[in-house]
Order: structure tokens, then C-alpha cells, then sequence
């Protein structure tokens, strides 16, 4: 990856924190560091619970991070928000949900769920946020007509639709998709994926896509990362990857994904991951570089290993 | 019903009452369940799947009728029995594994006492003899320390232990039937790994016959010898795993097979266009006509029949008939096979 690339979000050593009953804490991400270049669709994989949905809110600041630095398009948005850096923060960066029933309010029409960023973006001329509406109601497949109904009258891959189209109207340079697709079926999957890829062509967008779905983020990202239990434990371009898995974890993962296609399966063996293989009472691991653009959370000693292994 | 056949269910047709109108959720579904084989059954949600088999469970809603069919097992019609009948044969010859693990079990009910509850009601085993059995299916089914876990809530599993237990309890009694409804749709890809290993581990060693819901085609080619593809409530395309996955020969399973990428996918998506049908009211001919760009004027009046590809594959649909124009597979979906072909060293025919 060249160093010339802009950047649109840094995260520096980010850790997000739940407290929880009896003075108990979760450390659901700990000390993650990664950037983000401005055009790339950068994929977040791991497991339930390990804490890319907690990475994706805290960027977007749903959450309050615990301690670190969060640098979005120049801008430091971690620590205390303002109204401006709020302001700044709501019309540049936009999420869609997981859930298309869960995240749109079923007592509101389609056109006051997507004007209502507008409205909040201090928008008052009733026919702009009119035809910004029905503008971006066209571009994501839908009719104009739709404006009027309610989120019940849709089917799940109707409603991820609008659930894209809320996050677009205010033409946000970065989207945060959290497991867009995974609630829908395949026949729609592959339609809410292409909306995707058309939408980020068409308004330059930056996309943090997070998932669990190794063989959709494979097709969606440039880039991977993946985590595991709050720690990102390896990110590397995603062909490099897929072909050039490093940390024992990265490679369960990539062997449990079952594929489409019967005689490989029969014959695949399958990787487990176990914490223990790692003796880190010597050497404390960090995420390291082994080869350019591609990092591993390990020790000296295993990047030696890696290292040896990429030769082989 | 030849010997091997252990389940058969012939031209069944399911419809529930609604407000809507009367929604025809199956309509006209024959399989055979054999011995020892996986049977999978793949289509999208509504396409009438689970109605199929909670027909066969006798758990159907109340607002359900089924219109027509038999469903032979053991010489019985499944058909005309009453709840007192199905009593009888639930978790006793059939089992089934819920798709969502968190609701399939009581949550103030300890795990021990759910596992040995069929036990002791079914096999009349005292509850010193269950509890023996139950640690020994907890143990089987891959639960670490089993004694402990015994005496514990569900919220005190994780879902894959969930969903664990919920197979242990489908196995407690020698069911020869285990119907697996999407069982590992709600986890991980490595707990869903493991889960899955388990369920073909204990199929090879108790002989079970194993249906299988499910709509991730990876996870149909991992298990499945002989698959069903259903749209609409029909059977489009019957036949091996290797059959369909390789020489698919219906446009929906040509659509569906290429419309999930693969890790090796870089073109464009072939997204289906449109929605699957309302089934308030069906359409005539072929219920996927309307998405399906090598639909012949024939497929919007009558439905197609099936087509005999070889012995154990059939599709319905009006391709396949002498007279209809040739049409070949979309080149994507052409050209992974072949990669797929190649990577398992067999040559292209």
C-alpha cells in the first residue's frame, strides 16, 4: 500500500470499554490501530463478539471510546463532542444497520425516515427535501411512490434499500455498513451488494464494510481485517489474505468457510484456533508488518516464522 | 415404497388461512428420504421449506390445512394422524433441531432436566439412569465438563453450546429421522464448522437419515448427498449433490448458484431481478418465469413437469423439452465450475 494514499480515517490505538456489574469491564476492543484510504472498501470480519460492530459505532461515535485518537478527514472526533464536530461528524459519515426491520421506525413514512437527516442538517425548503427524496428513492431502485408507505409494506431487501438511501441523501463521503446483507436471502443479497458497488461508484464513496461472511467481504474489500476478541489480529490486502493467510486464527477462520462446491469440501481440512498456541510470556506480540501492507498481531520470534513461511 | 426408502412424501400440498386470502405455502412436493442419506432442501425464506417439514412433524399452525398428499413412513400415513399419534412418534422416530437455539429451549428449565425429560418420558428410564445417559449425550454432542454444565440455565451457554444441546435432546431417544431446520444459520462460521462436523460424526454412527433446511449453498455441499431445490413451494430441480452443484440444469439453481460469490468471484453479481411470487395467488406456469430471463412463452401458462436428466436428477422446466430452443448455463456460472472441476483435478468434459 503506498503511503501516498489519502487517508480518511485513522484510528489510533482505540480501546472501547463496557463497564459492567460488580466493577466487572469487557474490553470489547483493545487498542486497535488502523487507517483508512479514501475510495477503498475496507472489510472488518471476525467472529460474534469480537468487536468489529463496537469498532464500527465507536468510529461513528455512538459510543464513547474508552482512550485513543480517532482522526476522520483531518479532524480529531474522539474525546467530547461538540455540536460542530457532531454537525461535521452526521453529514460526512452515515451507517446502515444490520436489521432492515429493527432500524427503520415502523410509525414513520419512508419519506420522513430518509429526510429526516435533512431536516436535522437544517434543511427547510420542503420542495428541495422533496426532490432529494424522491432523487435518491430513484437511485436505489425504488419507485417515488414508495414515499409515502410504511416499513411494513416492504419486503427485507426493499427495506435495506431504504436503509441505504437514509444514509446516502446527505451524500456522506464515508459509510459504515454493518452487516448490510446478512439478514436477507441470497437471490436479494446479490442485489443489495450491487446497489452498493453502484452507489459507491457513483458518489466516490469510502466503506467500512463489517460482516462475517468471508466470501462476501472477499468479493466486496480491498482490504481485510480481521479480528479476534477485541484485538485485530491480522490486515493485509484481500487476495493477499486469502492466499497468504499468516495468523493461525486468519486461517481457521478462512477453513471453516464452506464453499459452494461438494468435492472440495469432501476433501478440506478443517483449522482450529486455539489462544494457548501462543506463548506470549517472553515476548509481548503488537501488530507488526511483515511484509509490506501486511500486518500480524505477533511476536519477534513468529514474525521470524512468517516470515520463513511466506518464502516457502 | 422400495426398502430403502425410510420417508416418502408424495404430492403434498399445504395452504394456510390468512386475512390476505389463502396463502398455498407447498404446493405439490414428492420426495424420498433413503437410508443413511442426507437429504438437503434449499430454497429462499417463503419458499415453503419449513412448512414441508413441520408437516411431516405434525406442527403445523392451526390456520394450516393440507389440501392433498401422503407422507409414508413405516407404512403410516403421517397425513391422518392426530396430535395423540404424533405424540407418540415425535423425538421417538423423528427428531428435529431448531433453527434458533435460544428459543428452542425452556430458559427456566436447568439443561440437565430438558435432556433427561424425553428420556424419562420415553424411554421410561429411571432419573439416575437419565442423567447417566444425558451427561453421555452432553459429552458426546462436545460439551466440556458435562457433570457441571448439568446443573446449568441455558443463559449460561453460549449459542453454539445452545444449539449442541438442542441436538443432544433431539438425539436422546433413537429417533432414525433427524430433521435439521437451518441449524447453524444464527452461528459462526467456525462454531458452524464444528456443529456441522458433529451432526455428520454422529449420522455415520448411528445410521440416521438426516434432512437438512437450509439456503447457504456452501453449507448444502458440505452435507448433503441428494439435494431439493424448492421455489415457491414446488421442487424445481431434484438430484446428487454432485449433480446439481455441477451440471445444474434449472434456471432458478443457476441463478442461485451464481448470484453468492465465491472467494474467487470478480465480475459483477448476477443479482435475480424482482421478488419470489405472492402466494395468495400463484402464478400459473412456472412460478419463476417472471425473473427469469430465459423464460419461453410457454412457462407463463403451464406449469413445467419434470424432466428426467438421469436417474436420480430431475428439473421442471420447459427448457429441457425436445422441442424448446437450446440454452446453455450463464458463462459465470460456466466458468466456475470448470475452475471448481480443475481444482479437484477432474478434466473438463
Amino acid at each position: 500500500m503506498s503511503e501516498e494514499r489519502e487517508k480518511i480515517l485513522e484510528i489510533k490505538d482505540v480501546c472501547m470499554d463496557f463497564k459492567q456489574k460488580r466493577h466487572k469491564v469487557v474490553h470489547a476492543v483493545n487498542h486497535v490501530s488502523l487507517d483508512i484510504y479514501k475510495g477503498e472498501n475496507f472489510g472488518l470480519v471476525g467472529e460474534s463478539g469480537c468487536g468489529k460492530t463496537t469498532l464500527g459505532r465507536t468510529c461513528i461515535r455512538l459510543y464513547d471510546p474508552t482512550s485513543g485518537q480517532i482522526i476522520f478527514d483531518g479532524h480529531d472526533i474522539s474525546g467530547k463532542l461538540t455540536k460542530d464536530t457532531r454537525k461535521f461528524l452526521t453529514s460526512h459519515m452515515a451507517m446502515i444497520f444490520q436489521d432492515p426491520i429493527a432500524s427503520l421506525d415502523p410509525r414513520m413514512t419512508v419519506q420522513e425516515i430518509i429526510a429526516e437527516g435533512l431536516h436535522n442538517q437544517g434543511y427547510k425548503d420542503k420542495a428541495q427535501i422533496d426532490s432529494m427524496v424522491k432523487e435518491m428513492l430513484n437511485k436505489v431502485g425504488l419507485l417515488p411512490e414508495h414515499a409515502t408507505r410504511y416499513p411494513h409494506e416492504f419486503s427485507g431487501g426493499q427495506r435495506q434499500r431504504i436503509g441505504i438511501a437514509r444514509a446516502l441523501v446527505l451524500k456522506p463521503e464515508f459509510i459504515i455498513a454493518d452487516e448490510p446483507v446478512s439478514a436477507l436471502d441470497a437471490s436479494i443479497q446479490a442485489q443489495v451488494i450491487n446497489l452498493l458497488m453502484d452507489m459507491k461508484e457513483e458518489f466516490g464513496l469510502t466503506i467500512m464494510f463489517i460482516a462475517h461472511n468471508l466470501a462476501v467481504v472477499k468479493y466486496f474489500s480491498d482490504r481485510i481485517g480481521v479480528m479476534y476478541y477485541g484485538t485485530l489480529v491480522e490486515l493485509a490486502d484481500a487476495d493477499d489474505l486469502y492466499v497468504h493467510p499468516l495468523h493461525p486464527y486468519t486461517k481457521a477462520l478462512l477453513s471453516a468457510i464452506p464453499e459452494p462446491d461438494p468435492l472440495s469440501e469432501r476433501r478440506k481440512t478443517k483449522l482450529y484456533y486455539d489462544k494457548s498456541m501462543h506463548d506470549y510470556s517472553k515476548e509481548k506480540p503488537s501488530l507488526q508488518e511483515v511484509v509490506p501492507g501486511h500486518f500480524v498481531y505477533c511476536s519477534d520470534s513468529e514474525k521470524e516464522a512468517y516470515l520463513k513461511e511466506l518464502d516457502s | 415404497m422400495d426398502n430403502d426408502t425410510i420417508l416418502s412424501v408424495q404430492d403434498l400440498a399445504v395452504s394456510f388461512r390468512t386475512y390476505s386470502g389463502k396463502v398455498q405455502a407447498v404446493r405439490g412436493v414428492s420426495f424420498d428420504l433413503k437410508k443413511g442419506e442426507t437429504l438437503a432442501i434449499v430454497g429462499e425464506s417463503g419458499s415453503g421449506k419449513s412448512v414441508t417439514t413441520k408437516a411431516i412433524m405434525g406442527l403445523l399452525a392451526k390456520n394450516a390445512t393440507i389440501e392433498s398428499g401422503k407422507i409414508l413412513f413405516d407404512d403410516h400415513d403421517l397425513v391422518k394422524y392426530k396430535e395423540k399419534d404424533f405424540c407418540k412418534l415425535r423425538g421417538k422416530d423423528i427428531s428435529l433441531v431448531f433453527q434458533d437455539p435460544l428459543s428452542a429451549l425452556n430458559p427456566i428449565m436447568k439443561i440437565g432436566k430438558q435432556i433427561t425429560e424425553t428420556l424419562v418420558l420415553r424411554e421410561g428410564l429411571s432419573r439416575r439412569e437419565a442423567k447417566k445417559k444425558a451427561i453421555e449425550l452432553m459429552e458426546m454432542v462436545g460439551i466440556p465438563d458435562p457433570e457441571t454444565r448439568y446443573n446449568e440455565y441455558p443463559f449460561q451457554f453460549s449459542g453454539g453450546m445452545r444449539q449442541r444441546i438442542v441436538i443432544a435432546i433431539a438425539l436422546a431417544s433413537n429417533a432414525r429421522i433427524l430433521i435439521c431446520d437451518e441449524p447453524t444459520t444464527a452461528l459462526d462460521v467456525t462454531i458452524q464448522a464444528k456443529i456441522l462436523d458433529q451432526i455428520k460424526q454422529i449420522k455415520r454412527d448411528r445410521q440416521l437419515s438426516v434432512i437438512f433446511i437450509t439456503h447457504d449453498l456452501g453449507v448444502v455441499a458440505n452435507m448433503a448427498d441428494r439435494i431439493c431445490i424448492m421455489y415457491a413451494g414446488r421442487i424445481v430441480e431434484v438430484g446428487t449433490a454432485d449433480e446439481i452443484f455441477y451440471h445444474p440444469a434449472h434456471p432458478y439453481t443457476w441463478a442461485l448458484l451464481s448470484s453468492v460469490p465465491d472467494l474467487e468471484t470478480k465480475e459483477r453479481l448476477m443479482a435475480i431481478p424482482g421478488t419470489p411470487p405472492n402466494m395468495v395467488a400463484p402464478p400459473e406456469g412456472d412460478a419463476f418465469a417472471e425473473r427469469n430471463k430465459y423464460a419461453l412463452a410457454i412457462d407463463f401458462e403451464q406449469a413445467p413437469p419434470y424432466f428426467r436428466l438421469s436417474d436420480t436428477h430431475y428439473a421442471a422446466t420447459w427448457l429441457l423439452h425436445p422441442k424448446a430452443p437450446k440454452v446453455e448455463m450463464p458463462d459465470v456460472l460456466k466458468a466456475r465450475i470448470a475452475r471448481m472441476r480443475q481444482k479437484a483435478g477432474l478434466d473438463n468434459e
